[in-house]
């Protein structure tokens, strides 16, 4: 049996909590994308500790990553959902923009909202070509526009910080600002004000 | 944080509810009275038409119990109406333990300084009445709720009352004796201990101790919060709780941007 392999078992035969983190991040250290299978499987766990491992093991393997995390996506799992989208959010792939719309929009689990919307501001465009990277800007921000009338407050401040990311590209910033200056004068929410109220003072210093 | 809502979902109009808080049917007043708190129906009418059902005498259990004086009361504290609160002070001597737990915490809700000297009566008994009643789910009286409702009244005078709790077995009433003592001595050493709190074994208690660390405020925590392992949920609460310490929102300070700063790291 190769090293990989056996690395791979001891994660799937983990018993205890401890040995199931021990296991992970020993299987994270050798950097091979033959493991990311089974780091995805790992966030369906139940084990934060070993979830949050697995995820940093995803993220080092970058694009590697990005299409089994889409496929193996728990639809029935939010938290394992919540650490996937967690992951593509940090890797930034344009390809997940589709599913960071719906996610966004409407996941039942507010942990997996929040994620996409975070992660619907830090997209790397410049992977697309321009004809692309356009209007997958103009519908992160429409999805994220929307979204700031969710009824949770957690929504909002997660698509205030989005929106705040997406203003540095030049063709939206003038929309995201205008939409600030409406949003903070009918926020009920005093938390997610101030978040507003940060993202216009970091805006203005640009 | 619980509502207790009944199984059978009747749609109701304010108008509907409070006719149905003086009808004969008891579940029907029972679903009224925690509709009208849920729904925030703020109108003279309906805070009226609650203060009543505080006095109920119809809807009681075979143990002798006040169902609908309980959602009554529950709903009292979310209305924010303050006429309620004579009435509130009445029941924290009811004989039913969960009448006198939510009056506890509405009277809290509403600010109320003048239930200070019924809600003390409460804690007369010292930690005895965190035992738990023979042959009942709970303890004897609501210490938790009343410690808590001490606290956020700044109740200064309470502390030597509420510092033997400190030192009684009952974890979440231990809890609730910091979170009020860090209210009204503001002593870092309270605080602390809410924070070592929530390494603790029990994810249950460990959302608790976030909770009440988020509820005073303590900036300190703030990290420890962030890293806490439960729900990310519960740990952007706590954080909004510090934030909400913090205002005007409008002046933003370097310990606003750091605790946003960990709220961002948490979506």
């Amino acid at each position: 049996m190769t090293a990989l392999k056996e690395l791979i078992q001891a994660v799937e035969q983990a018993s205890e909590p401890a040995q199931l983190v021990a296991a992970v991040e020993a299987l994270v250290a050798v950097k091979d994308k033959s493991a990311i299978s089974t780091l995805i499987a790992v966030l369906g766990y139940n084990n934060p500790t070993a979830a949050i491992a697995a995820v940093t093991g995803l993220i080092e393997l970058g694009a590697d990553s990005v299409q089994p995390l889409m496929e193996q996506l728990d639809e029935y799992n939010y938290g394992a959902r919540a650490y996937s989208i967690r992951a593509l959010a940090a890797i930034a792939d344009p390809r997940v923009l589709e599913l960071f719309i719906q996610s966004a929009a409407t996941d039942f689990a507010p942990s997996v909202r929040r994620s996409a919307a975070k992660g619907l501001g830090t997209l790397q465009w410049e992977r697309l070509n321009p004809e692309q990277a356009y209007p997958g800007q103009q519908q992160a921000m429409q999805t994220l526009l929307s979204i700031t009338s969710d009824d949770d407050w957690s929504i909002r401040y997660a698509a205030i910080v989005g929106l705040q990311a997406l203003a540095k590209i030049p063709q939206l910033a003038v929309q995201i600002k205008s939409h600030f200056e409406l949003q903070i004068q009918n926020e009920s929410d005093a938390g997610v004000r101030s978040r507003i109220n940060w993202a216009q003072q970091v805006l203005s210093q640009v | 944080m619980v509502d207790s809502s009944p199984e059978a979902v009747t749609a109701l109009t304010e108008e509907s509810a409070i006719a149905s808080l003086q009808q004969e049917d008891l579940s029907l007043r029972y679903y009224a009275a925690w509709w009208l708190g849920k729904f925030r129906i703020r109108t003279k009418a309906a805070v009226e038409a609650l203060i009543v059902a505080l006095a109920d005498e119809d809807h009681r259990t075979e143990l002798g119990d006040y169902p609908l004086r309980r959602n009554a009361a529950r709903a009292l504290g979310k209305l924010g109406d303050k006429s309620a609160i004579p009435s509130l002070i009445q029941s924290l001597e009811c004989s039913d333990f969960y009448v006198r737990e939510a009056a506890a915490q509405s009277l809290e809700m509403l600010g109320a300084t003048a239930a200070i000297p019924t809600l003390k009566l409460l804690l007369n008994h010292g930690v005895e009445a965190t035992k738990q009643v023979t042959g009942r789910p709970h303890a004897g009286e609501p210490c938790e709720a009343v410690i808590e409702a001490l606290g956020s009244l700044g109740a200064t005078e309470t502390v030597p009352l509420i510092e033997p709790f400190l030192n009684q077995p009952v974890v979440k009433v231990q809890y609730a004796a910091l979170r009020a003592l860090y209210q009204l001595t503001q002593n870092d050493s309270y605080g602390q201990r809410l924070v070592q709190a929530l390494d603790g074994s029990d994810v249950k208690l460990r959302r608790i101790a976030l909770t009440d660390l988020g509820a005073i405020g303590y900036l300190p925590a703030a990290e420890a919060i962030a890293r806490c392992s439960v729900e990310s949920s519960f740990k952007l609460i706590a954080l909004k709780g510090l934030l909400a310490h913090l205002a005007p929102e409008t002046n933003l300070s370097k310990s606003a941007i750091r605790v946003m700063n960990l709220m961002d790291s948490l979506l």
